[in-house]
C-alpha cells in the first residue's frame, strides 16, 4: 500500500472530524451550559448551507455566502431560542426531544416551502480550488485543507473564549452551577440566547462549508446531527476539547475503515464481496469504538460534568 | 385495570378509547368501509409498539430514542421466517421458516429480547442525555446493517406476499386481522398495567425518581431498569411483526431514526405513563397524517407545529386533558 | 442478452381494438412529494397531469398523495386507494423499496400497476405479474448500457456504487456488458456524502474511467469533490445522477459527463417535442427523464382507454400491452414480463444557452431488453 494514499486518508479523516467538531461543539456547548438537547441543531446546519447559496448565487461571492451562513444560522437560532428552546430549559429530556424533533418537520418543509424541492447549486470558491503540494510529494485538496484550518480556528477561538473572557468565565460558571449564576446577578436569558446563537453559528458554518463540498439540500442535517451525537457522547457532554478529539477520532475511524477494512478483506475474498462485506462493517465501525469507550468511560472520554 | 382499585376518572377515559378503537373497527366494516378498518389495524399495532415503549419511557423514565431497532427487529424476525416458507426454503441450521403467527410472535419477542439484552446493558450504564444518544446510535447501527446486509432485501425490503395465519381465523380478512391486533393491544396494555401496580413497577418508578432511596433499600436500579429496558423491547418487537404482517412488507425503515422519534411522539402525544396514552397519542397520530396527508403536501410542516404546541402548552398529553393530573410522578 | 425479442408475442388477443369507451377510469398516482427527493416526484406529478390536461379526455380522475418516500406510509396509501376510493390503475412510485413494499400487494389484489420510474429486478423476473406494466426501465439497463458504451473506449475502468440491493445491481448489470478489466470496486455507505477517501482510491488505482452510480445527493456531492480533486478521468454513470433536476446543483463539474438513458429532450421525434415545448411552457423548466417517462405512462393509459373499458381487465391489459402511443423516446414495446424494450442512448452533459442539460452523442443498446424476462412464467 502506497504510503501517500495512507497520509492523504488520514487526512481526509481529520477534515471530516473537524467538520463534525464545528457540529458537536455547538450541541455540547447547548448541553452544557442549558442542560438541553437539541436535535434540531441539524436543522440550522441545512439554514447555514442554504442562506450561503442563495447569497453566493445573487451576489456571486462564496464569502458573502459565508457571513451570510453565519448570520442566518444565528438568527435562526436565537429566534428559536427565544420562541421554543426557552421554555424547555426546566423541562425534563423527553419533552426537548420532542420539540425539536418537531422542529426538524418544521425546518424542513418550511425551508422546501421557501427554495423548492430540487437541491441549490454552491460551489467552492475560485481562490480555493484545485490542489497544493503537501511535504513527500502530496497533492491534496486545498479547500478541504482549509476546512481544517478553519475548524483548528474555531477551536483555538472557542478555547480562547471560554478561557479568557468575562462571557466564556460565565459560560463556565453556567456549567458548573446555574442557579449561582443567576444569583450572581447575570443577566441569564440574554446567555442562553447567545450561547445557542453561537451555537447555531457553529452550525451554520459547518453547513455552508460543507455545502460547497456536498450538496445542499433538504434534509442534509441529520445524518450529520447523529454522527455530531456520536462525537459528543465518545469526547463526554459538555466538554469543547472531548468535542474536539472525539470528532477527529471519529472522522479518521470512519475514513481509514472504509478504506482499510475492505482491502484487508480482500487478502481472502474476491473483490466485489470484500468491497460488500467491507464497506457493511465499516459503516457500522464508529458506533462500535464508540460501545468500546462507553465500555471502559461511561461519561465519555473528558466529562466536563460527570 | 384490577378489580381491586377503585375506578379512576383515567380508568374510564382507557377503557372508553380501547372500545372506541373496537367500536370504530365495527362500524366501519358495517358500513363496508374496510379501509378504516385497515387504519384502525395500524392504530393498535402503533399503539402496541408505543405502549411497549411507554413501560421503558413513561414508567422507568428511560428515554430511549432507539426502540425502532426493537421494533424492526420484530419486524424482520416475521419477514425472515415469512419468506422462508413462502420459498420452501429452509433458513440457517436448516431451521424451517413458519408462516404460523404465534410462532412468529414468539420469534420476535425472543430476537427483540436478546438485542435488548445487549443495548441495553451497555447503554443502562449511562443515564440522561448520554442514553438518548447511546440508544439512538445503536439503533443506526443497526438500521446500517439492515441497508447493506444483501441477503434478505437491504435497503428495498422484503415483501412477504401472503399475509401470515393464524389457527382457525381468516387473516387475509381486514376485521379478523384486526383483531387478532386488538386482542394483543389488550393484552399489551393488560400487561403494562400489571407491571405498573406491581412490586417491580413500583421499585422502577421509585428508581426513576430517586434511585439513590432505591439503591439505599438494598434494590440494584441497574437491574431493575434493564428488565424494564427488555420487557418494553419485547412488546414493541411483537408489534413490529404484526406490523409487517398489515403492510406485507418489512424495510429497514422501520429501524430508522424517525422511526424512533414517532414512537416517542406517540407515547407523549397521548400523555407519557399513562395505561391508555399510547393508544391516544396512535390514533391521533394516525388521522392526523391521513386527514392532513389528504389535504397538504405539506403536511410535516404543520404535523411539526401540532406537535411543537402539544409539548410546550398540553403537557400531561390527551389522556392528561381527559382524565386530570396523573396520580403518580 | 436478448436485444431482439420477437414482435408476435406483443400481439396477445388484441379483441376490442378500434371501440372507444367511455368508461370512467380512477387512477391512484402515489409519489413523493415532501423530504429528500421530491423533486423527482414533483416532475412525476406534473408530466402526468400535464398529459392528461392535453388529452382533454373528462373521464379519467387522478387521486395524488404523498408517501414521504416511507414504505410504511406508501402501503397505507394504497390501501386506502384500493379500498376507499375503488381505483382502476395506480401509479407514480419513484423508489425501488416503495415499489417492493406496495406493487406486489397491487397487483394481488388485480389493481393494474404501471411503473413510472423503478424497475426492481425482484419483480421483473419469477415475480412478475400480468397486472405489472413497467413503463421505464428494468433497474439495470441504464448500467449495462455503460458497461456496454464503456467497452469502446476505455481497457480498465474504476466501479462505484451505494451499498445497498440498486447499488450492487447496477455494478453487476455494468460488469454485465463490461468485456474490461475492472480496476477498483468500491461501495459506500448509502447517504454517504464526503468521497475523499474514494477519490484518493480512483486515483491510485490507474483507470482510465470511472463508472459511478450514485443517486440524489450522494452524486452531486461525488461529482463536485471529484472535479475539485483534479483527477480528471472520465465519468460515466446512469442518468439518475445527471437528470435535469439536479444539474444546476453540480454546476459546472458535470460538464462532459456521460450517462446513459432512454430518453433526452433533443431527442428527435414528434412526441417529444410536442412533450418538451409543453412541458417548458406550462412549468418553465426543462423536463426530466422521469417526467418523460411520466408522460408516457399517461399516453400509455389514454391509448389503452380508447381501447377497451378498464372494467374489463383483461381486455384492458391486452390493450396495455399493445403500447399503442406515441412515445416520447420513439421506439417503446412492451417484453415478455411487461418490461420495455427500447433504445438505450449514451448522452452528454453540455451547456445550452448557459442551462446545463443533456445531448445525446450515441445508441448503446438498440431494442434493448433485461436479463430477468426468461425468469418470467406469465
Amino acid at each position: 500500500m502506497q504510503i501517500d494514499l495512507l497520509i492523504e486518508q488520514v487526512l481526509n479523516g481529520v477534515q471530516f472530524g473537524v467538520m463534525l467538531f464545528l457540529m458537536a461543539a455547538g450541541l455540547t456547548l447547548i448541553f452544557g451550559v442549558m442542560g438541553l438537547i437539541n436535535l434540531a441543531h441539524g436543522s440550522l446546519y441545512m439554514v447555514g448551507a442554504f442562506a450561503c447559496a442563495a447569497v453566493a448565487a445573487a451576489t456571486g461571492s462564496f464569502w458573502l455566502g459565508l457571513v451570510a451562513s453565519l448570520a442566518a444560522a444565528a438568527a435562526a437560532g436565537a429566534i428559536v431560542e427565544v420562541v421554543v428552546v426557552r421554555r424547555l430549559y426546566k423541562r425534563d429530556h423527553l419533552d426537548q426531544v420532542l420539540a425539536t424533533f418537531a422542529l426538524i418537520l418544521i425546518f424542513s418543509e418550511g425551508t422546501r416551502w421557501l427554495f423548492g424541492s430540487s437541491p441549490l447549486y454552491l460551489n467552492i470558491p475560485g481562490a480555493l480550488s484545485g490542489a497544493v503540494s503537501l511535504p513527500g510529494d502530496l497533492d491534496y485538496s486545498l479547500y478541504r485543507l482549509f476546512i481544517i484550518i478553519v475548524g483548528m480556528a474555531v477551536a483555538a477561538g472557542l478555547y480562547f473564549l471560554i478561557a479568557h473572557t468575562r462571557l466564556g468565565m460565565r459560560i463556565r460558571a453556567g456549567e458548573s452551577d446555574r442557579e449561582m449564576i443567576a444569583a450572581l446577578g447575570v443577566d441569564i436569558t440574554t446567555l442562553y440566547t447567545l450561547v445557542f446563537a453561537l451555537g447555531a453559528a457553529l452550525a451554520g458554518l459547518a453547513g455552508a462549508m460543507v455545502g460547497a463540498l456536498q450538496s445542499v439540500q433538504v434534509g442534509m442535517g441529520e445524518p450529520v446531527l447523529i454522527l455530531a451525537f456520536v462525537v459528543v457522547v465518545i469526547g463526554g457532554i459538555g466538554s469543547i476539547k472531548g468535542a474536539l478529539i472525539g470528532a477527529v477520532l471519529v472522522g479518521v475511524i470512519d475514513t481509514l475503515g472504509r478504506f482499510l477494512l475492505p482491502a484487508a478483506l480482500h487478502l481472502f475474498l474476491p473483490a466485489s464481496q470484500a468491497a460488500s462485506i467491507g464497506g457493511s462493517i465499516a459503516s457500522m465501525l464508529i458506533y462500535v469504538f464508540m460501545a468500546l469507550v462507553l465500555v471502559v468511560r461511561p461519561q465519555g472520554l473528558f466529562s466536563a460534568n460527570a | 385495570m384490577g378489580a381491586s382499585m377503585p375506578v379512576s376518572r383515567e380508568a374510564v377515559v382507557s377503557l372508553t378509547l380501547i372500545l372506541a378503537l373496537l367500536a370504530g373497527a365495527l362500524i366501519a366494516q358495517a358500513s363496508g368501509e374496510t379501509f378504516y378498518v385497515t387504519l384502525a389495524t395500524r392504530i393498535a399495532i402503533l399503539a402496541l409498539a408505543a405502549t411497549g415503549l411507554n413501560l421503558a419511557l413513561g414508567l422507568g423514565g428511560l428515554v430511549s430514542f432507539g426502540h425502532a431497532a426493537f421494533f424492526g427487529i420484530g419486524g424482520y424476525a416475521c419477514g425472515i421466517l415469512a419468506i422462508h416458507a413462502y420459498n420452501g426454503e429452509p433458513m440457517i441450521l436448516g431451521l424451517p421458516g413458519t408462516q404460523t403467527m404465534p410462532v412468529i410472535w414468539l420469534a420476535a419477542l425472543v430476537a427483540s429480547g436478546l438485542v435488548a439484552v445487549a443495548i441495553g446493558a451497555l447503554s443502562l450504564r449511562t443515564s440522561g442525555v448520554y442514553f438518548i444518544m447511546i440508544t439512538l446510535a445503536f439503533a443506526q447501527m443497526i438500521y446500517y446493517f439492515a441497508i447493506s446486509w444483501p441477503a434478505y432485501g437491504g435497503e428495498d425490503g422484503l415483501s412477504i406476499f401472503v399475509r401470515d395465519n393464524f389457527p382457525g381465523v381468516n387473516t387475509l380478512k381486514p376485521l379478523p386481522f384486526f383483531l387478532i391486533c386488538f386482542a394483543l393491544l389488550a393484552a399489551g396494555l393488560f400487561f403494562f398495567g400489571l407491571v405498573r401496580d406491581s412490586r417491580f413497577g413500583a421499585a422502577l418508578q421509585a428508581a426513576r425518581q430517586n434511585p439513590v432511596r432505591v439503591a439505599a433499600l438494598g434494590m440494584a436500579p441497574f437491574r431493575i431498569r434493564l428488565v424494564a429496558f427488555v420487557l418494553s423491547a419485547m412488546m414493541t418487537g411483537v408489534a413490529g411483526a404484526l406490523y409487517v404482517d398489515l403492510n406485507r412488507f418489512v424495510s429497514p425503515s422501520m429501524l430508522s431514526w424517525q422511526m424512533s422519534g414517532e414512537l416517542i411522539v406517540l407515547v407523549v402525544l397521548g400523555g407519557t405513563g399513562r395505561l391508555a396514552g399510547p393508544l391516544a397519542g396512535a390514533a391521533l397520530y394516525v388521522l392526523f397524517e391521513f386527514l392532513l396527508g389528504g389535504m397538504t403536501e405539506r403536511w410535516q410542516f404543520f404535523l411539526g407545529l401540532i406537535l411543537l404546541l402539544v409539548v410546550l402548552f398540553a403537557r400531561g398529553g390527551v389522556v392528561g386533558l381527559l382524565a386530570g393530573r396523573a396520580r403518580h410522578g | 442478452m436478448r436485444k431482439i425479442l420477437a414482435a408476435g408475442v406483443m400481439a396477445l388477443s388484441i379483441g376490442m381494438a378500434g371501440t372507444a369507451f367511455a368508461d370512467p377510469i380512477k387512477i391512484g398516482m402515489i409519489t413523493t412529494l415532501s423530504g429528500g427527493g421530491a423533486g423527482l416526484g414533483v416532475d412525476v406529478r406534473d408530466a402526468f397531469q400535464l398529459a392528461m390536461k392535453k388529452s382533454g379526455n373528462k373521464d379519467i380522475q387522478v387521486i395524488t398523495e404523498d408517501d414521504a418516500r416511507k414504505p410504511e406510509l406508501a402501503v397505507q396509501i394504497a390501501d386506502k386507494m384500493m379500498q376507499s376510493d375503488h381505483v382502476d390503475l395506480m401509479t407514480g412510485i419513484i423508489w425501488s423499496n416503495l415499489a417492493m413494499a406496495v406493487v406486489p400487494n397491487v397487483v394481488a389484489q388485480d389493481v393494474i400497476y404501471l411503473s413510472p420510474n423503478a424497475g426492481p429486478s425482484a419483480l421483473a423476473g419469477k415475480n412478475c405479474n400480468k397486472n405489472y406494466f413497467n413503463v421505464a426501465y428494468q433497474n439495470d439497463n441504464f448500467h449495462e448500457a455503460m458497461g456496454q458504451y464503456a467497452n469502446k473506449d476505455y481497457k480498465k475502468v474504476f466501479i462505484l456504487a451505494p451499498n445497498y440491493p440498486a447499488g450492487k445491481d447496477s455494478l453487476t448489470g455494468f460488469k454485465r456488458y463490461y468485456k474490461g478489466e475492472v480496476a477498483g470496486e468500491v461501495y459506500t455507505k448509502l447517504g454517504q456524502t464526503d468521497y475523499a477517501a474514494e477519490i484518493a482510491q480512483i486515483r491510485a488505482s490507474g483507470a482510465e474511467a470511472v463508472f459511478f452510480f450514485l443517486p440524489g445527493g450522494m452524486g452531486i456531492a461525488f461529482t463536485k469533490q471529484y472535479a475539485q480533486s483534479g483527477v480528471g478521468l472520465p465519468l460515466l454513470g446512469p442518468a439518475f445522477s445527471f437528470s435535469q433536476d439536479v444539474l444546476g446543483a453540480i454546476g459546472d463539474a458535470a460538464l462532459g459527463v456521460k450517462n446513459s438513458a432512454s430518453w433526452s429532450h433533443d431527442l428527435d421525434n414528434e412526441a417529444n417535442k410536442e412533450f418538451v415545448e409543453a412541458f417548458k411552457a406550462e412549468y418553465k423548466r426543462l423536463p426530466s427523464v422521469y417526467a418523460a417517462q411520466a408522460w408516457d405512462t399517461a399516453n400509455l393509459i389514454l391509448s389503452a382507454a380508447a381501447k377497451a373499458s378498464v372494467k374489463d381487465k383483461d381486455a384492458f391489459r391486452a390493450a396495455l400491452k399493445e403500447a399503442d402511443f406515441k412515445s416520447v423516446r420513439g421506439k417503446f414495446k412492451f417484453n415478455t414480463n411487461n418490461h420495455p424494450i427500447q433504445d438505450i442512448y449514451v448522452r452528454e452533459v453540455v451547456k445550452e444557452d448557459g442551462v446545463l442539460t443533456n445531448k445525446i452523442v450515441g445508441t448503446a443498446f438498440t431494442d434493448h431488453g433485461d436479463a430477468y424476462a426468461e425468469q418470467c412464467k406469465m
